[in-house]
């Protein structure tokens, strides 16, 4: 039994001031094994994470690598284990080749003085190959996200790792790739290589992994085989409380009204998506699918005039827009939120407040254009409490906020405004379960209150919980439309995919 | 990472108002008075002429045209920038005022033309920032030696002898109203204004959102290329108000003027807490910064400590104060 164990933590604890991270948690890796590692945000999951991958040196407790205990000081060292970490931020250097920096790792660790370029190559070559389709000396900066996560994993992969710990691998790829990981996930494990895998989907825990390992507040909860349990048991030990509802209810055949919010139509932009025409009803949620770069953000910041020249006909509560710029787009009430929120959805370092009232400062200022610092406050507070913000004060930087709690930073930055539309990209990406179900509810709230609601996401099961009617995008055209009981991930994926069966046609 | 901590408490009033002394404590400012109280404390019992009236006017003339210009960096710097060209364009300003007086120029018409072209030198390199796309390091380079050539070539290198500058011109440089130096009144005006107007205007709230995070700036419908043109362009428009006060107070016009002034300037937003990255500072730091540097400049003179271990002393001050700042604002994050 103890001799198929390649990682026994035991009693782990870790502080950061007065704050304990880990409160002596437990952990049992097994060779060959998927285990999959649940808890919300602030769990833990990143401090333990950190600690077996040599970046935090843990303040008590053991770690027992293959049999004999070991104090691991520094990621280097981890990778001499075999530890091999991808992390869930992507750190490439953007201006040299793929090849170069599946490398970089690599050579990190040769003892050889010179590098030997052909044998690396090749074996980049060959990694990548399982993977997808990248060309090794392709630049980084050139790759989409997706493909970038893949070149993360490339890297591990060819460190010839004993444990591969992966944070929130699909976050940034297709449903297609994602599969394509979890094939590759499994032939590692069948080759006796154990995988840490971190997720705040179910569905993928529930479908690849062996076990799962729950964390909450820094206390180990519970490990258990995925095949006797069920997703609802583990999100119950992670939020410790019993989630009954998951998602919101949906609008009832009786609050449809038929009163059109939005009406776009022939929305075209020469490149990237051509005739899309679409409404939006009072009281419902609208959801947008489609593979990642198939036009979804395009369309939706083409509208807002975020980027793209745009061509076509868009009308907001029956008044035709001619929008020229964002700036008019806000004018007019709609609003969009991003999806990447780190990078352009707020301002890490600023206050609270002064993240809330960036889209309309004027609204808290007098006559003079003097920001009232009262009425900046009173506008965060209010807008906080609405969505359940927890923060120390209103004044601390968003950067100390959790990722689940900045997300309703940059909601409530979108509400301040009143907007009468908002489109909603990727809302709930790295955002816990708590929050995540905290926000959906938040949306249909907004939509019973008649505010337009569009949402993005790559997450199906999100898109089928949260919203009323779901468009399809393929290759920047809206291939289908599903709603009710038609709609299903088998349905969505078909016509998310649909462009693929009619070129074989062909 | 991810392991950030909420704190479960609700925002209330009581805790926002509770801790506004701790605020204060915490507040870089309060660091920075902290250390200048220090040094004049320990300077008045190190030599007898420090604390004197002659010396504190002569420190205070010392930094506050200097001052104006840090005002200028200061936001720009907020804003994501960096200008290397302020010395330059300060005595550009000197040389252009100078030149139009010596041609029979009314001075004060001269010195309005003069912060003209200033202001249009900071116009052409907000030109080449935001819709060229260089960076703004290697525009204002450029300029930097653009301008001290321009200075030269209009001077035959030498300084240009004002001798019959009116008085009432001479005034904003070498007069006093009551006991205080117009100089000083000035600078006063300028800093209390922008001071005030970077705190409280949504106006230069933009500049905070655009230099914090630019991207996120324009999805909030800033436009982000109008703000860093604005900022590029007031900085060098303050540089040739500086360079029009500067001539006011030595009647002559010198066209090898504010060579390495950026250092000092930078080196003052910097410590005052503006950062390279862009998104922070406040315009009461970096004077503070200035009067910093200001007073250790004073202190080693008044010491006999040779120049030279002056620059290798100030340059010291600005690594250490700013890795105590990074260090500290680490810890607390």
């Amino acid at each position: 039994m103890t001799d198929d164990v390649i990682l026994k933590i035991s009693n782990l604890s870790k502080s950061f001031g007065p704050i304990h991270a880990l409160k002596g948690v437990d952990f049992e890796l097994r060779k060959g094994e998927i285990h999959a590692i649940a808890g919300e945000n602030g769990a833990g999951k990143s401090t333990l994470m950190n600690v077996i991958d040599g970046i935090l040196q843990p303040d008590g407790g053991e770690i027992i690598f293959d049999g004999t205990q070991v104090k691991i000081t520094s990621p280097a060292m981890a990778q001499k284990l075999g530890i091999g970490f991808v992390h869930q931020e992507i750190a490439l250097c953007p201006d040299v080749s793929v090849s170069e920096n599946i490398f970089m790792a690599t050579t990190n660790i040769s003892r050889s003085f010179l590098m030997d370029y052909k044998a690396l190559e090749k074996k980049a070559a060959d990694v990548l190959g399982q993977l997808s389709d990248i060309k090794p000396s392709t630049l980084v900066r050139n790759l989409s996200i997706s493909h970038q996560q893949l070149v993360e994993i490339a890297k591990a992969l060819t460190l010839d790792c004993r444990i591969l710990i992966l944070d929130e691998p699909t976050a940034a790829l297709t449903e297609k790739e994602a599969q394509i990981l979890f094939g590759i996930m499994r032939q590692l494990a069948d080759r006796g290589i154990s995988i840490i895998y971190i997720s705040h989907r179910m569905v993928e825990i529930f479908d690849n992994c062996d076990r799962v390992s729950v964390y909450r507040d820094g206390n180990y909860i519970t490990t258990q085989k995925v095949a006797d349990i069920q997703p609802s048991d583990v999100v119950n030990a992670m939020v410790g409380r019993v989630i009954d509802d998951l998602y919101p209810q949906k609008q009832a055949e009786a609050e449809k009204s038929g009163e059109v919010i939005l009406d776009v139509q022939n929305l075209t932009e020469s490149s990237r998506f051509r005739d899309v025409s679409f409404q939006l009803e009072k009281g419902e949620i609208l959801g947008v699918a489609g593979l990642i770069g198939a036009g979804r953000s395009e369309i939706v910041k083409g509208i807002c005039q975020l980027e793209g020249e745009v061509t076509g006909d868009v009308t907001l509560n029956g008044k035709k827009l001619q929008l020229s710029s964002y700036r008019d787009s806000i004018a007019e009430g709609i609003v969009y939120l991003s999806e990447d929120r780190k990078g352009d959805g707020i301002f890490l370092d600023m206050s609270i407040a002064s993240n809330v009232s960036a889209l309309k400062p004027e609204q808290v200022a007098n006559g003079l254009g003097l920001i009232q610092k009262p009425r900046e406050d009173e506008q965060a507070r209010e807008l906080g409490e609405r969505l359940n913000l927890k923060c120390g004060t209103l004044s601390d930087p968003v950067s100390s906020l959790s990722g689940g709690n900045q997300q309703k930073v940059a909601i409530a930055k979108m509400l301040s405004v009143n907007p009468k539309l908002i489109f909603l990209d990727e809302p709930t990406r790295g955002v816990d379960v708590g929050a995540k179900a905290e926000i959906h509810r938040i949306l249909r709230n907004l939509a019973r209150n008649g505010v337009g609601i569009v949402v993005i996401s790559s997450e199906l099961p999100e898109l089928i919980g949260v919203c009323d009617r779901v468009l399809v995008v393929h290759e920047g055209r809206i291939s289908g439309e599903v709603a009710g009981d038609q709609m299903t991930e088998k349905n969505i994926m078909h016509l998310a995919s649909v462009g693929d069966a009619q070129a074989t046609k062909h | 990472m991810e392991d950030t901590v909420s704190l479960t408490e609700t925002p209330d009033a009581k805790s926002e108002g509770g801790s506004l002394i701790r605020r204060i404590l915490r507040m870089r400012e309060t660091g920075l008075i902290a250390i200048i109280l220090l040094l004049f404390i320990v300077m008045s019992f190190a030599s007898p002429y420090f604390l004197t009236w002659v010396n504190m006017r002569a420190m205070t003339m010392a930094f506050a045209v200097e001052g104006i210009v840090v005002v200028g960096m200061t936001i720009l710097l907020i804003s994501g920038g960096i200008d290397l060209s302020v010395g330059s364009v300060t005595a550009l300003a000197m040389v252009i005022a100078g030149w139009l007086f010596l041609n029979g120029v009314d001075p004060w018409v001269a010195s309005g033309i003069s912060i003209a072209a200033c202001t249009g030198v900071g116009a052409f390199m907000g030109f080449f920032v935001t819709r060229i796309g260089l960076h703004h390091f290697i525009v204002s380079l450029g300029v930097m030696v653009i301008a001290r050539g321009i200075c030269l070539l209009g001077t035959g290198g030498r300084p240009l002898g004002l001798y019959t500058l009116p008085p009432e011109f001479k005034f904003i440089g070498q007069g006093s109203i009551g006991p205080i130096p117009v100089v000083i009144i000035l600078f006063i005006v300028v800093v209390v204004a922008f001071d005030f107007m970077l705190r409280r205007t949504t106006m230069f709230r933009k500049v905070f959102y655009t230099g914090s995070n630019e991207k996120a700036a324009a999805y909030s419908g800033i436009r982000t290329k109008k703000v860093v043109f604005l900022t590029t362009t007031l900085c060098s428009a303050l540089c040739g108000f500086a360079g029009i006060i500067y001539m006011a107070r030595f009647g002559s016009a010198q066209p090898t003027f504010g060579i390495g002034m950026e250092l000092n300037v930078i080196a003052a937003a910097v410590i005052g807490g503006a950062s390279l990255k862009g998104g922070s500072g406040t315009i009461f730091g970096a004077i503070l910064g200035a009067v910093l540097l200001s007073v250790v400049s004073s202190s080693l003179a008044l010491l006999d400590v040779s120049v030279y271990w002056q620059d290798i002393i100030r340059g010291s001050i600005l690594l250490a104060a700013v890795s105590i700042d990074h260090y500290l604002v680490k810890k607390r994050a």
